[in-house]
């Protein structure tokens, strides 16, 4: 039994560390421009995509194929943010969505009619990393998998509070008004979060890629994780994100033991729903006191 | 609103119009294909035109909106199937259920506001959904099949398939009248105010709370009758099939392309919606590329036409803002 | 003097058909899931109706009466999703004159279509669609191609009987219509064989992260494990059992497996099992219809791939359908159904025939599932082979598995 647990923990935290880096493209664009990206889950897919491609056409190691798809993403978010998001920033929650929605379905639609619905996988393993104790095993994998989704959260906060540009981003995300009388061009900060976020996204549907087969639908999935990542860790809040993610993982991981896993979505989305009902700024700041 | 104020009003007697054709039209000439096309039509306008209420009149964007249709679906099936009642009373025990649920659910996430009340109602559709997944009395993941007999107490299949369909072209009528007459009364104004400036709306005196609760319950009755209905007709309700999120986000998608707010816009939108995924689907050009079409069109609209198809026309016609409403 | 002869009666073959047998056209109509979650599984049930389609008409049509009849599909795409299919079946049989028709994939798109072929009366020869649910609501003219659900995990439960009578099993599935009815069928299988389940457990359909399951299966002790659900899950599930070292000594999944490109999970495909409909390898002695052997080389050489169990459930649907209006010698519902409920006849996709009764009209009653096997040949590569029934085996069952340990 307390293996079992020991397992279910480790196992939650580096998940959680997983999805976290997922929910942190998600929660950076909701907080700096107020969207909820709903485009969240296909980005993820066209990162593990990326990765299938990248390692099967052009030969590349798993883990360097990130550094591509990082640019990549960005340079597409960006270009997803001028083409359909731009015109409808500052108008009611409603055109954001559905603006992000469609180019959703556009992602959708081209990937079925390209690589059909069917799983893929890349074959990654990292047999020397791998522990074992009592029957139960963490792959080489995960641990990489998760150090690398910690790194990039990392790079990512330093980012965003050591220099010039995170400090611009801030300052939008704060008050876009003043940072606009401020000199900053908040058109291009806006644009660079959200390529920023969509990078991010598609970095961790790499590293999801690495652990389990994909398909083109897998992306969904991840979106509604993120959500709850989100709002366990403050929405618009990315250093809460990681924390938030690796509680998630761990709720997954803790609560298996006890009840059939079939009920674990029951449990995460009411817990989800409760939540953000009563600490709407996020679980961890009711615990930490208010920011 | 009084009942002879309502019938000065254009819009009512096109509403009228609209749900004889809906009714009639099938039935006079017997087509079966137009009125297999005509239903799906009338039940995106039913989910389209009763999520108008929180979206269009509050201002409070429901993603959960599929879970009232898919739960209603659930009780009603479960009624017939299980407990043998017959359609008509399983029809109301699922609006009046749902209806219930929503409003005591609805005093809790209605607290929030904005993006958090959008995301809560998504965790609420995919938690009901989880739920009945795994909940056995309702058949858990292998759903309810109706039995072929089950037709029988209708007079038949054919028979009871035909009355289904005008018991959701009423409902449609009757969803579209609901929009009218709470546009027109002190409650719809107090919507419209919230959507406004909710905290005006407070100062002046507008019950915010109860409202809100209240215009979300309501949103919530026909479509769970609806969903008895269309799930009877379907002849089996699964999981999946009840809680579409998808489906969720296109009403939205319909209620934006007729204009948000207008009665007959958004059925216009929805109409429209569907013959546009129905062509879609059936052609041989797009069939392949159906949901990149799609993408590409409510892109465009979303861009260069927010305001909807409604919105466009009172731009250019004002007048016709008190006619067609 | 021969050779006139054969021009002759080559040039009366070509002629004399269209002369002497009127020239008609039958439509089969079916949706099917171009997009959306099923698309995997849809896609290679559509190519087996094609290839069916069009080798009946390079033949000259299917013979019935006086005519000959040439075949027409029509279709369109569900998008994986009950929403459009009654709508698009009414479609299909009002506005195409479909004269039969193919279920969609699925089991729940298929008890939606029923409910429109029934009232029309048509004849809906299903495939896809294990679930038995949908034959016990009183239909007419449903036929099911497939063995049903509650059957796919027998075969797999006799193998572990035989070579382990005291392994402890973990019954681990997808919480979904199809693979729940599966998991049912299996423990009640279990239990009357006397086996030894030590867990049970089901998963939501779209979980990604196997791994607070597959604690769970370590902590319960089991060297076995059958279960498993569709593509996506159970391909998930296989490459997680094998990273985390589940210390398993035999597999057996559900659908996932089946597809050739189940081998791209390399070392984690190894030694997998799956109940499949129908394997390339079967050895069945066909009543009409090419061989098993036949149909593979015709598959591959249209699709350059080979074909797995959807694929010749939906060739195989195609013939009987053709064999049943040939017996009838008509294209009249009443007379192919009477031949569809008489029929009792091998074909390269096996033994085919229905129940007839009130309770369970049109239920696969004939049909036999076999046990494929990843193994390694050779070549180096793994390919799938036919481990069980012994009768139908091209090779023998691995059993206990190692590459699962740590």
């Amino acid at each position: 039994m307390i293996f079992d647990l020991t397992a279910s923990v480790i196992n939650g935290v580096l998940v959680g560390a997983i999805y976290g880096l997922a929910a942190i493209g998600l929660t950076l664009i909701f907080g700096v421009m107020n969207v909820i990206n709903l485009m969240h889950g296909a980005t993820i897919a066209l990162g593990m995509f990326s990765l299938y491609l990248l390692t099967t056409a052009v030969g590349l190691n798993p883990y360097l194929a990130i550094v591509p798809v990082l640019l990549g993403g960005f340079v597409f978010g960006v270009l997803v943010y001028w083409i359909a998001v731009h015109r409808v920033i500052g108008s009611s929650d409603l055109m954001t969505l559905l603006a992000t929605f469609a180019v959703n379905m556009i992602i959708i639609g081209v990937g079925t009619a390209v690589w059909t619905t069917s799983p893929y996988n890349v074959d990654v393993s990292v047999p020397q990393l791998a522990i074992s104790m009592h029957g139960y095993t963490i792959p080489g994998t995960q641990i990489v998998a998760a150090v690398l989704a910690v790194i990039l959260a990392t790079l990512l906060y330093g980012l965003l509070y050591h220099t010039r540009l995170g400090k611009a981003i801030r300052a939008v995300a704060n008050n876009r008004a003043a940072a606009e009388l401020m000199g900053i061009n908040t058109r291009w900060v806006l644009a660079i979060s959200f390529g920023i976020g969509i990078a991010v996204a598609a970095g961790a549907g790499v590293l999801i890629a690495t652990l389990f087969p994909f398909t083109i639908l897998s992306g969904a999935n991840y979106e509604l994780k993120s959500f709850v990542v989100v709002v366990l860790g403050g929405l618009g809040d990315p250093a809460g994100a990681m924390l938030g993610g690796i509680v998630l993982g761990l709720i997954e991981g803790v609560t298996a033991p006890f009840v059939n896993v079939s009920w674990t979505p029951v449990i995460e989305f009411t817990l989800f729903v409760i939540i953000l009902v009563l600490f709407p700024a996020g679980l961890l700041a009711f615990k930490w006191g208010r920011k | 609103m009084g009942s002879q104020v309502i019938l000065k009003r254009p819009t009512f007697w096109i509403i009228l119009l609209a749900t004889l054709a809906f009714a009639l039209v099938p039935a006079l000439t017997g087509n079966l294909e137009l009125r297999e096309n005509l239903l799906l039509g009338a039940v995106y306008i039913i989910l389209a035109s009763n999520l108008n209420l929180m979206i269009g009149y509050t201002a409070y964007v429901n993603f959960g909106n599929i879970a009232f249709f898919g739960l209603g679906g659930y009780i009603g099936l479960y009624v017939v199937n299980v407990l043998g009642w017959s359609l008509w009373p399983a029809c109301l025990i699922a609006g009046v259920v749902v209806s219930l649920l929503a409003f005591i659910l609805g005093t809790g996430i209605l607290r929030l506001r904005g993006a958090y009340f959008a995301l809560a109602t998504i965790g609420v559709n995919e938690a009901v959904k989880a739920f009945v997944t795994n909940f056995e009395p309702f058949g858990g993941a292998s759903g309810m099949y109706l039995s072929f007999s089950s037709f029988n107490a209708l007079g038949g299949a054919r028979h009871a398939l035909w009355l289904a369909y005008f018991a959701i072209v009423v409902l449609m009528g009757l969803s579209l009248w609901l929009s009218l007459a709470i546009k027109n009364s002190r409650f719809g104004l107090g919507l419209f105010a919230i959507r406004e400036d909710e905290d005006a709306a407070m100062v002046l005196g507008v019950r915010t709370p109860r409202y809100k609760s209240l215009v979300y319950a309501i949103s919530a009755f026909i479509p769970a009758v609806a969903g008895t209905l269309f799930f009877f007709k379907n002849g089996v309700i699964l999981p999946d099939q009840a809680f579409d999120l998808t489906l969720s986000i296109e009403a939205i998608v319909m209620l934006m392309l007729g204009g948000q707010g207008t009665v007959i816009g958004v059925a216009l939108g929805a109409f429209a919606y569907e013959q546009l995924r129905g062509f879609l689907l059936v052609s041989s050009t797009f069939s392949q590329f159906q949901l990149v079409v799609a993408g590409v069109l409510l892109l465009l609209i979303v861009l260069f036409l927010p305001e909807g198809f409604m919105g466009w026309v009172y731009r250019h016609l004002p007048r016709l803002r008190r006619v067609i409403e | 003097m021969y050779k006139m002869f054969a021009g002759v009666l080559l040039a009366l073959g070509v002629i004399l058909p269209g002369m002497a047998l009127a020239q008609k056209t039958i439509t089969i109509g079916f949706t099917t899931s171009e997009t959306g979650k099923l698309n995997a599984d849809a896609a290679p049930q559509l190519r087996g109706f094609e290839l069916w389609r069009d080798q009946v008409n390079a033949d000259g049509g299917i013979k019935a009466g006086g005519t000959q009849y040439k075949v027409a599909l029509k279709h369109y795409d569900d998008q994986s999703s009950a929403g459009r299919v009654q709508q698009l079946y009414t479609r299909l049989i009002l506005q195409d004159n479909a004269d039969f028709l193919f279920s969609p994939y699925s089991s729940g798109l298929t008890s939606t279509a029923a409910v429109v072929s029934e009232q029309f009366g048509k004849i809906m020869i299903t495939t896809g669609a294990a679930e038995g649910k949908t034959y016990k609501l009183g239909n007419r003219y449903l036929f099911q191609m497939y063995t049903p659900a509650d059957e796919y995990l027998t075969s797999a439960l006799q193998a572990i009987k035989s070579k382990d009578p005291n392994a402890k099993i973990a019954l681990v599935y997808s919480n979904d219509g199809f693979s729940k009815g599966a998991a049912d069928g299996a423990a009640k299988a279990a239990k009357s064989m006397g086996l030894n389940v030590v867990l049970t457990e089901s998963y939501a359909p779209n979980t990604t992260d196997f791994g607070p399951v597959i604690n769970k299966i370590v902590s319960s002790g089991a060297n076995v494990l059958i279960g498993g659900g569709h593509y996506a899950d159970g391909s998930t599930l296989a490459r997680q059992l094998y990273d985390k070292k589940s210390n398993l000594e035999f597999i057996s999944l559900l659908v996932a497996p089946d597809i050739p490109k189940f081998a791209s999970l390399g070392k984690a495909a190894r030694g997998v099992t799956v109940p499949s409909q129908w394997e390339p390898t079967v050895a069945y002695k066909p009543d009409f219809g090419p061989t098993p052997e036949q149909f593979r080389e015709m598959f591959q050489k249209k699709y350059n791939t080979l074909p797995g169990y959807h694929a010749a459930g939906g060739y195989a649907a195609g013939l009987v359908l053709q064999h049943a209006i040939e017996q009838a010698g008509s294209i009249k519902t009443p007379a192919v159904a009477k031949a569809l409920n008489a029929m009792d006849a091998t074909t390269a996709y096996g033994h085919i025939k229905f129940a007839d009764g009130k309770q369970d009209h049109g239920l696969q009653v004939g049909h036999d599932m076999v046990l494929a096997q990843w193994q390694k040949g050779d070549d180096g590569k793994l390919h799938s082979k036919v481990v069980w029934p012994k009768s139908a085996a091209n090779a023998k069952l691995v059993f206990p598995l190692t590459t699962y340990h740590q």
